[in-house]
């Protein structure tokens, strides 16, 4: 049963409360790893510079990373948290309608196929242009004379990413030793090679969903009530329609070729932020962005100490970790 | 007299090659609250949508204070216009109070403390349902919060406003029903709204509505007062009803009898 009175938390203090544990948890996940580092070293190096071994893996190493952490999983949640409302379905999430299955089908051809010619960039760019194909092509399967229709748009997605998640696995079939390792821990999702150049290679595609998503929140306020109720309100349907759409392909393409398939940070976090402060996209959107990346960073903080020297693919730990939390909140919450 | 609002001129919407509205015509100011009544198919849901600028009508048009549905801006046409549709889903656990701020204009959207809030949900009975989740509310319940979300989206609009209700009290309760139609006939009377309102009740037709538009098989058959639109003789050929008038000291009271052999 949901609750008959839904509490709320004010939403100002939350907001803040989120942004204050990113900080947080940034600073920690500097500090952390097989190299420990005391706070008085970062402090120094950050203001007084520093060639001290703990500074600079912490500024060449560490701090890319954690940036790109906090960045990826802010767009997702942010897409998360806009096509949950575009969908109407809380259990919209990019992975499960097929934008980062087809970014996915793009990075691998590239470690299976070749296109090491094309250079380092080569993976980023066919995972970006994987998810935006598939994105096209549910678009255009769900529209028809103008008008786009949401639930075939989804119907249409999850078909699609099957389609693509089968095509990853038949270029899996393919690949040989080497390509398998390679493919296997970037399915699993890592963080491991951010480098600055990588942080401002994605960031902007990145920053363009987590910044311009919150715009669109009027509409998908409107479309809690149907796409004619909203219509009725005065909101621009078909536009905002397509812009989260493209916002999405933009930035879970760009997720997905920095840090490869980390599931459920897009399904959790827009869940979580809306029980706490409610449905609202123009709170629900940042609060969910804020909440991605506290999740993400602290996932791959773990990722990168739980067994150092080694790491850990931070999909599996986000999942591992995320899914029994989220199981004993929905059991707690809904009383099953 | 007021102004026109609402301009029906020779509106036919076509599906293939049926026609599901022919030729309607009518116009409407602030202050009347029109029943719209037909038969199943009769053409209700179709008109509403042509008034609500849902669809462009294949013949005719429709207009708003003297400019067609098609040239009003979106925004401007929701703060002149609102519509309740027969079913509005929602989803998400959404509560009351948030779900007619959702009808908010401009700056206000989404202030589900705004004091309009409270006093819409309170004129419809279900103030004390504001902290509720909406799917846990009733139907009926439902409803009243809806209706008080369509008045918000147009409360501050200056000047005359079109209402378009589509079954809008058909989970009520019956004194509900009573109730709610007097509250929006009131608000009608005092000259700002027209009330457009799709029906099945013919008896709270007759009691909500100065004028009632009778559709059948797509046409507008009448358009006049309830007591001469609703005879015996129009009610056997359009719904197949057994009715007559009869006499009482408050008025004549319309009493249905039960369907044709």
């Amino acid at each position: 049963m949901r609750a008959a009175e839904p509490r709320r938390w004010p939403v100002a203090p939350t907001l803040a409360a989120l942004a204050g544990l990113l900080a947080l948890g940034m600073v920690i996940a500097a500090l952390a790893g097989p190299l420990s580092v005391a706070p008085a070293t970062l402090w120094r190096g950050v203001w007084e510079g520093s060639d001290q071994p703990g500074y600079l893996v912490v500024r060449d190493l560490r701090l890319p990373r954690i940036l790109m952490a906090a960045l990826v999983g802010a767009a997702l949640a942010s897409t998360g948290a806009a096509l949950q409302g575009l969908f109407r379905n809380s259990l919209a999430d990019p992975g499960l309608i097929g934008i980062s299955a087809g970014a996915a089908l793009g990075a691998v051809s590239v470690i299976v196929l070749g296109g090491g010619a094309l250079g380092h960039q080569a993976l980023p760019v066919a995972a970006f242009a994987g998810a935006l194909v598939t994105t096209f092509l549910m678009w255009r399967i769900a529209s028809r004379g103008g008008e786009t229709r949401v639930a075939l748009l989804l119907l249409a997605g999850i078909a699609i990413g099957a389609i693509a998640m089968a095509l990853t696995g038949v270029l899996t079939f393919m690949a040989d030793d080497n390509e398998l390792r390679t493919l296997t821990f970037w399915a699993m999702g890592s963080l491991a090679h951010s480098r600055w150049s990588d942080v401002a290679l994605v960031a902007p595609w990145l920053l363009a969903g987590i910044v311009l998503m919150p715009l669109l929140a009027r509409p998908l306020n409107g479309l809690m009530l149907g796409e004619q109720a909203a219509l009725h309100l005065g909101h621009a349907v078909p536009r905002a329609k397509r812009a989260v759409m493209v916002l999405g392909a933009v930035s879970v393409g760009a997720a997905v070729a920095a840090a490869g398939q980390i599931s459920f940070v897009g399904l959790v976090a827009p869940h979580l932020v809306r029980l706490l402060i409610g449905v609202d996209h123009r709170w629900l959107i940042p609060g969910a962005a804020a909440l991605g990346a506290v999740l993400t960073v602290f996932a791959d903080t773990l990722a990168r100490t739980l067994v150092a020297p080694a790491e850990l693919p931070i999909g599996l730990v986000m999942a591992l970790l995320g899914g029994p939390f989220f199981l004993v909140l929905l059991l707690r919450r809904h009383g099953v | 007299m007021s102004e026109v609002l609402l301009d029906v001129t020779g509106v036919t919407v076509r599906a293939g090659d049926r026609s599901l509205l022919s030729d309607i015509a009518f116009q409407a100011r602030a202050g009347e609250r029109l029943a719209l009544l037909g038969p199943n198919g009769a053409g209700k849901s179709t008109l509403m949508r042509a008034l609500a600028g849902d669809l462009t009508p294949d013949a005719g048009a429709v207009t708003l204070r003297g400019r067609p549905l098609p040239d009003w801006p979106l925004a401007e046409l929701a703060r002149r216009r609102s519509v309740m549709l027969q079913h509005t889903p929602v989803g998400f656990p959404v509560r009351v109070d948030e779900v007619v701020a959702l009808g908010l204009p401009g700056r206000r959207h989404g202030n589900a403390g705004d004091a309009l809030v409270g006093q819409l949900l309170d004129r419809f009975g279900v103030a004390h349902l504001r902290g509720r989740a909406y799917p846990s509310l009733s139907g009926g319940e439902q409803q009243r919060v809806h209706l008080a979300r369509v008045l918000a989206q147009v409360w501050d609009t200056p000047g005359p406003r079109l209402l378009l209700l589509d079954e809008s009290t058909s989970a009520l309760d019956p004194a509900q029903q009573y109730r709610v139609l007097a509250t929006l006939a009131a608000l009608a009377e005092q000259g700002d709204y027209l009330i457009v309102l799709v029906c099945h009740d013919l008896p709270l037709a007759h009691a909500f509505a100065s004028r009632v538009l009778m559709l059948d098989q797509g046409r507008l058959l009448a358009d006049d007062t309830p007591a001469r639109v609703l005879t015996p003789e129009r009610l056997a050929a359009v719904y197949g009803l057994r009715s007559r008038w009869l006499d009482h000291p408050d008025g004549p009271v319309l009493h249905v009898e039960g369907a044709l052999e």
